[in-house]
C-alpha cells in the first residue's frame, strides 16, 4: 500500500532528514515510527502526503507514486489520507463540530449526511457531548482526539498520526492508543510516529526505528 | 446539481456573514466603493441629462432670414416660392413684422417700451426648417439663403447648440478618464480587503489545503466575497446618485419656476442601473480573482 524506494530528503540548508530510505508498508498493517527528534519521522509522513517531495527515489501510495504529482491532484490524494498533524492544526474560530465538518464540506457532502458523520467521528473519541465547546475550551487529551474525530471523518484508508501522544500523560496516552487500535481493528493502515516508546510497551505490533534518516533495525512484524 | 448549488449557496453566505460580522469596516468599504463609483456614474447621468435638453432645443434645427426694411409683399411672396421649391428644405413658416412686435410685447413684458417707439423697429422675417440637421449642411444652406436678395440676415439658430455638444463631448472624455481611475481604486481597495482576509484566515487555508480542498474551493469565498462587496458598493453608489438628484432636481424646481420651464433631472434609467451594479460587481470579482491568485500560493502547508 505505501512503498518508499530509495528516497533520499534534503531541505533547503542542507540538511538530509531521509537517507535511501527503503521500505512497505502493506494494507492493514499498523506500523509505528520510531527514533530520536529530528530523526525523519514527521519528513516521512509528509512525504506519504505529498506535503513535502522526495529528492530523489519514488515514494508510492496505492501504486501512485506521490514525489511526482501534479498540484492539481494532491486535494484527491489527501482526502483518501487522515492525518493527525503535531500541532494539531486545530481551527479556533469555530466549535468542535465545525472543526470535525470540514473536511466533509470539502468533500462537498450534503448537510444532513455530513452532520450523521460528524456525529459518528465525534461519538468514536467520546467527544459526542461537547461538539458545541470551542477547541480553545478542551483539554490537550481532548483536543488531541478532536483531531483523531476530523482524520477519520471522511473514512480515509490511511490514517498517519504525527506524535500523536506528544505530550499527555500516560492514561490520555493508552486512551488514543485504544482508539487507534479500534481503528486498526477495521482494517485501516496505520502510520504512528512517536518518541515515547512507552506506549509500545503492552503491544506487538511492527516498529520501524528511524535514526539520523536512516532506518535503524529490520523491521519486525508480529501478529497483533 | 441541486447539491453543487446547495454548497455555492452555502459559501456565498459564509461571505455575506464575513461582509457584515465585521459591520463598521465592512460598512465603510461599501461606502467608499460607493462614493468611487458614485462620481463617474453621477456625473454620467447629469451628461445624459443635459444631452436630452439639447436634442430636445436643437431637435428641429432653424435659421431665421430676416429680410430688408423695404421688402416689399411681392419680394414677400417671390422669397416664399423660393424658399418652398428648394429642396434643402422642409418647411417655411412666415413671421410678420406686426405679429413679431405683437409677440414681443406680450412674452417680455417690455410694453411699456414697445408702445413708446415712434415705429416698429421689427423687420419681417422667415423661419426656415431645413431638411437636414448636419452641422455642414446647415451652414452652407445658411451661406445660400443668406445670398438671396432682400434678406438681409440668415442666422444659423442651432449653433450654440453645437457648441454645447462639442462641450459634451469633453464632459464625456472627463467622464470616462474618472471611471478608469476610480475603477481602479475600486479593485484596488478589493484586492487589499481580500489580502488581510486571507492573511487573518491562513490557518483555515493551510488546514484546508492539507485535508483535500482544491484551489477553487478555497478561492470561491473570497471571490464571492469580492463580487458581493462590489455588487454593495454598487447599490450604495445608486443611492447616492438618486438623492443628489431628488436634492438638485427639489432646487432646479424652484430654478425653473423663474424661468418657466419645466426642466427635471431624470433619474438614472433601468439599463443603466443595471449597467452600474454589474459592473461594480465585475469590479469586486476582479480584484478579489487578482488578489487570491497573487496571495494564495504564498500559503504553502509545511
Amino acid at each position: 500500500m505505501i512503498n518508499f524506494n530509495q528516497v533520499n530528503k534534503r531541505y533547503p540548508g542542507g540538511y538530509q532528514a531521509l537517507k535511501n530510505l527503503s521500505l512497505n508498508i502493506a494494507e492493514g498493517e499498523m506500523v509505528f515510527i520510531t527514533g530520536h527528534s529530528g530523526a525523519g519521522k514527521s519528513t516521512l509522513l509528509k512525504l506519504i502526503a505529498a506535503i513535502e517531495r522526495p529528492n530523489s527515489g519514488s515514494v508510492l501510495v496505492n501504486n501512485q507514486n506521490v514525489g511526482v504529482l501534479k498540484e492539481r491532484a494532491l486535494p484527491y490524494l489527501r482526502r483518501n489520507l487522515g492525518i493527525i498533524f503535531q500541532d494539531h492544526k486545530l481551527l479556533f474560530d469555530r466549535n468542535v463540530f465545525d472543526n470535525v465538518l470540514l473536511p466533509l464540506q470539502i468533500c462537498g457532502f450534503d448537510h444532513r449526511e455530513s452532520a450523521k458523520r460528524v456525529r459518528a467521528a465525534l461519538d468514536k473519541v467520546g467527544l459526542l457531548k461537547r461538539e458545541k465547546s470551542h477547541p480553545i475550551a478542551l483539554s490537550g487529551g481532548e483536543q488531541q482526539r478532536l483531531c483523531i474525530a476530523r482524520a477519520i471523518v471522511n473514512r480515509p484508508s490511511i490514517l498517519l498520526a504525527d506524535e500523536p501522544t506528544g505530550n499527555l500523560d500516560a492514561a490520555y496516552a493508552q486512551e488514543i492508543m485504544a482508539i487507534f487500535k479500534s481503528f486498526h481493528q477495521v482494517g485501516a493502515t496505520l502510520l504512528i510516529s512517536t518518541h515515547d516508546t512507552s506506549v509500545l510497551q503492552d503491544t506487538r505490533v511492527r516498529t520501524i526505528d528511524l535514526k539520523n534518516g536512516e532506518l535503524q533495525s529490520t523491521p519486525v512484524s508480529g501478529p497483533t | 446539481m441541486r447539491h453543487a448549488l446547495t454548497q455555492h449557496l452555502l459559501v456565498l453566505r459564509t461571505a455575506l456573514h464575513r461582509i457584515f460580522s465585521s459591520r463598521l469596516g465592512g460598512f465603510f468599504n461599501i461606502l467608499v466603493i460607493g462614493i468611487a463609483l458614485s462620481l463617474p456614474a453621477g456625473m454620467y447621468v447629469l451628461l445624459q441629462n443635459v444631452q436630452g435638453l439639447v436634442t430636445q432645443l436643437s431637435g428641429t434645427p432653424q435659421i431665421s432670414l430676416f429680410l430688408s426694411m423695404d421688402a416689399k409683399s411681392d419680394d414677400i411672396d417671390r422669397l416664399r416660392r423660393q424658399l418652398v421649391q428648394h429642396p434643402a428644405i422642409a418647411r417655411v413658416e412666415f413671421v410678420a413684422r406686426a405679429d413679431a412686435l405683437a409677440q414681443l410685447k406680450q412674452s417680455t413684458g417690455l410694453a411699456d417700451v414697445i408702445g413708446g417707439l415712434q415705429q416698429n423697429p421689427l423687420p419681417d422675417a422667415f423661419i426656415v426648417y431645413p431638411k437636414s440637421g448636419e452641422a455642414q449642411a446647415l451652414e452652407a444652406l445658411r451661406n445660400e439663403l443668406a445670398k438671396l436678395s432682400k434678406v438681409e440676415l440668415a442666422q444659423l439658430d442651432s449653433t450654440w447648440a453645437y457648441k454645447l455638444e462639442a462641450l459634451l463631448s469633453f464632459g464625456r472624455i472627463l467622464v470616462l478618464t474618472l471611471a478608469g481611475l476610480l475603477s481602479l481604486a475600486l479593485v484596488a481597495i478589493t484586492f487589499n480587503t481580500i489580502r488581510l482576509q486571507i492573511l487573518t484566515q491562513s490557518s483555515e487555508i493551510e488546514v484546508s489545503k492539507l485535508i483535500g480542498a482544491t484551489n477553487s474551493f478555497i478561492r470561491r469565498p473570497f471571490l464571492y466575497f469580492g463580487a458581493a462587496q462590489g455588487l454593495l458598493g454598487g447599490i450604495m453608489a445608486w443611492f447616492i446618485i438618486t438623492i443628489g438628484l431628488v436634492l438638485l432636481n427639489h432646487q432646479l424646481k424652484a430654478l425653473s419656476l423663474l424661468y418657466a420651464s419645466q426642466f427635471m433631472l431624470h433619474p438614472m434609467s433601468f439599463g443603466d442601473s443595471i449597467s452600474l451594479l454589474l459592473f461594480s460587481m465585475y469590479l469586486g470579482w476582479l480584484g478579489a480573482w487578482l488578489s487570491v491568485a497573487r496571495h494564495l500560493s504564498q500559503i504553502e502547508p509545511r
